[in-house]
């Protein structure tokens, strides 16, 4: 291990988190926008042109805010709370492949912090580990509010985990690959996953939608009917902290569609682009599609937000158990005959 | 036709509870159709007024801030009679009579004239009551066409003459176009 590849490797991982960072914060100001212009409205357009530095206003506004800590039997899991949401939100930008690779002062730089071979199972991983931010903040708070928005999470957020996990296992069935850069590889060229693939994809996104707790699935903060659900005794920048790191999450499991289920940072014609314009020119565009690629997903998440109403507590545990866990089971089988069609075939003589 | 089948706006829909096919019990398809008229939305015109730079177009008869007028000759109108502050439903207007001094004369225009005039806008309904008790013409409600603009002290909403008198320019200019007509 030389120093120059620690020095890549740190630049990489300051600039993900950085694009991370910036990328959760616009999303504020982008949900704020988007639900405004869904509902007739201009939305916010005072701090800077179209409201631009409004994130960095809010910003200001929490960081100057009285830092409250309710009269809870432990300070330090009420702290503790937001500090592993938003960590393991941050933490999961760790296996994604940004881009293929850069040519850069006469070496190949990886686009990516990390190319371990478990990348999906780390995600998933550190995803549910991302709940405990939730239950212990909830628990933390000594409040019903907030307590009952702990309990909703965390149900919800293991039971869909069920159904996302297998609903991996057959696009797994046919990457034979956890490793998010290899998946990606076998994407070139418009041979998107989502086209062999697409029962899967809507289970995942689903699924997604719930592990953010974001509309219809977000029972875990409902303001109509718990205030503000697990956040509700926060203030300040812990508050702020639960915010960002829901909109990181969002980012993150955005990018995660676009790298599973269409193509990353392919693009049709990448080759072509490879060879003729040479590798950093197709893999800076590679990046930029794959952000075009996340910011359609994190525009779909609050498209969909503004659209549907929250699903009743019964209603999203029937969803979870009884439709997409069948469904994905029954993707499985479907998946491994389409494969071993050619044994089956054998087998029965044909 | 039988009387409940009638509708008279045409747009009466009879309510089914039939059971939902297996395509709409999916509910993707209905979700499809919310997406779609969400944004159509996205993309159609606001029509917010943002309002310190717009201003919407009041009507003639809007009741905003109360201006106390000056006639033809920029001489103030109000003799201080107090009909106004009697006509008066929220008390919220207070006064105090002077004698016009013989060097006043291009100031008021009658013998008697309003030195101070208060109205606390914070108590005020704007109902235009005073504007119809006044028989000097001296207070109107509809001219200004302004709001009565916030502010953060009590003491700031209680209106002197400085704030209620119409301007001195404005008035002449009132006059100027009187006479051009």
């Amino acid at each position: 291990m030389d120093s120059t590849f620690i020095i890549e490797k740190s630049v990489v991982i300051l600039v993900v988190f950085a694009v991370t960072m910036i990328m959760a914060m616009y999303s504020t100001w982008a949900e704020r926008k988007v639900a405004a212009y869904l509902q007739d409205r201009v939305g916010p357009n005072r701090a800077g042109w179209g409201g631009l530095l409004q994130p960095l206003a809010d910003g200001m506004k929490l960081f100057s805010k009285e830092e409250f800590i309710p009269n809870t039997p432990n300070k330090f899991l009420f702290v503790v709370g937001p500090a592993i949401a938003m960590s393991t939100a941050l933490m999961t930008s760790a296996v994604i492949p940004w881009g293929d690779k850069l040519h850069l002062f006469g070496r190949d730089i990886l686009l990516q912090a990390t190319d371990i071979n478990i990348g999906l199972l780390y995600f998933f991983g550190v995803v549910s580990v991302g709940v405990y931010g939730i239950m212990i903040g909830g628990w933390a708070s000594n409040s019903k509010f907030s307590l009952m928005g702990a309990v909703r999470a965390a149900s919800q957020m293991v039971s869909y985990e069920i159904a996302m996990g297998l609903s991996m296992i057959a696009l797994l069935m046919m990457t034979g690959s956890l490793s998010l850069r290899e998946i990606s590889m076998q994407q070139a060229e418009m041979n998107w996953n989502v086209f062999y693939q697409p029962l899967s994809f809507l289970i995942f996104l689903i699924c997604a939608f719930a592990e953010t707790n974001r509309t219809p699935f977000d029972l875990a903060e409902c303001e109509t009917e718990l205030v503000g659900g697990y956040h509700t005794e926060y203030s300040s920048m812990k508050m702020g902290f639960y915010l960002f790191a829901e909109y990181a999450n969002m980012f993150i499991s955005a990018t995660i569609i676009s790298v599973l289920f269409f193509g990353g940072y392919n693009y049709p014609g990448m080759q072509w682009m490879v060879e003729n314009a040479g590798v950093n020119p197709a893999n800076v565009l590679g990046m930029v599609v794959l952000f075009a690629k996340i910011c359609f997903f994190i525009f779909f998440y609050m498209w969909v937000r503004w659209t549907i109403p929250r699903f009743r507590y019964d209603q999203l545990m029937h969803l979870g158990w009884k439709i997409l866990i069948p469904l994905s089971i029954i993707n499985i089988m479907i998946t491994g005959v389409v494969m071993l069609r050619g044994e089956i075939a054998a087998y029965l003589g044909f | 036709m039988s009387i409940e089948t009638i509708s008279l706006s045409g747009r009466k829909k009879v309510v089914s509870n039939k059971e939902m096919t297996f395509l709409e019990r999916l509910y993707l398809v209905a979700i499809f159709k919310g997406l779609v008229i969400t944004i159509k939305h996205f993309f159609r015109r606001k029509k917010t007024i943002h309002y310190p730079e717009q201003v919407r177009v009041r009507s003639d008869v809007y009741r905003g801030q109360h201006q106390l007028k000056r006639d033809e000759q920029g001489r103030e109108n109000c003799t201080a009679c107090g009909l106004c502050a009697l006509s008066c439903p929220a008390e919220a207007i207070t006064m105090k009579a002077e004698e016009r001094k013989a060097n006043e004369k291009h100031l008021y225009r009658e013998e008697k004239y309003a030195s101070i005039y208060e109205i606390n806008m914070l108590r005020c309904i704007f109902c235009g009551l005073c504007e119809e008790a006044c028989p000097k013409d001296a207070i109107y409600l509809t001219t200004s066409k302004v709001l009565v603009p916030s502010s953060y002290e009590r003491e700031d909403f209680i209106f002197g003459k400085d704030k209620l008198v119409m301007p001195l320019d404005v008035a002449m200019k009132n006059a100027q176009l009187k006479n051009a007509n």
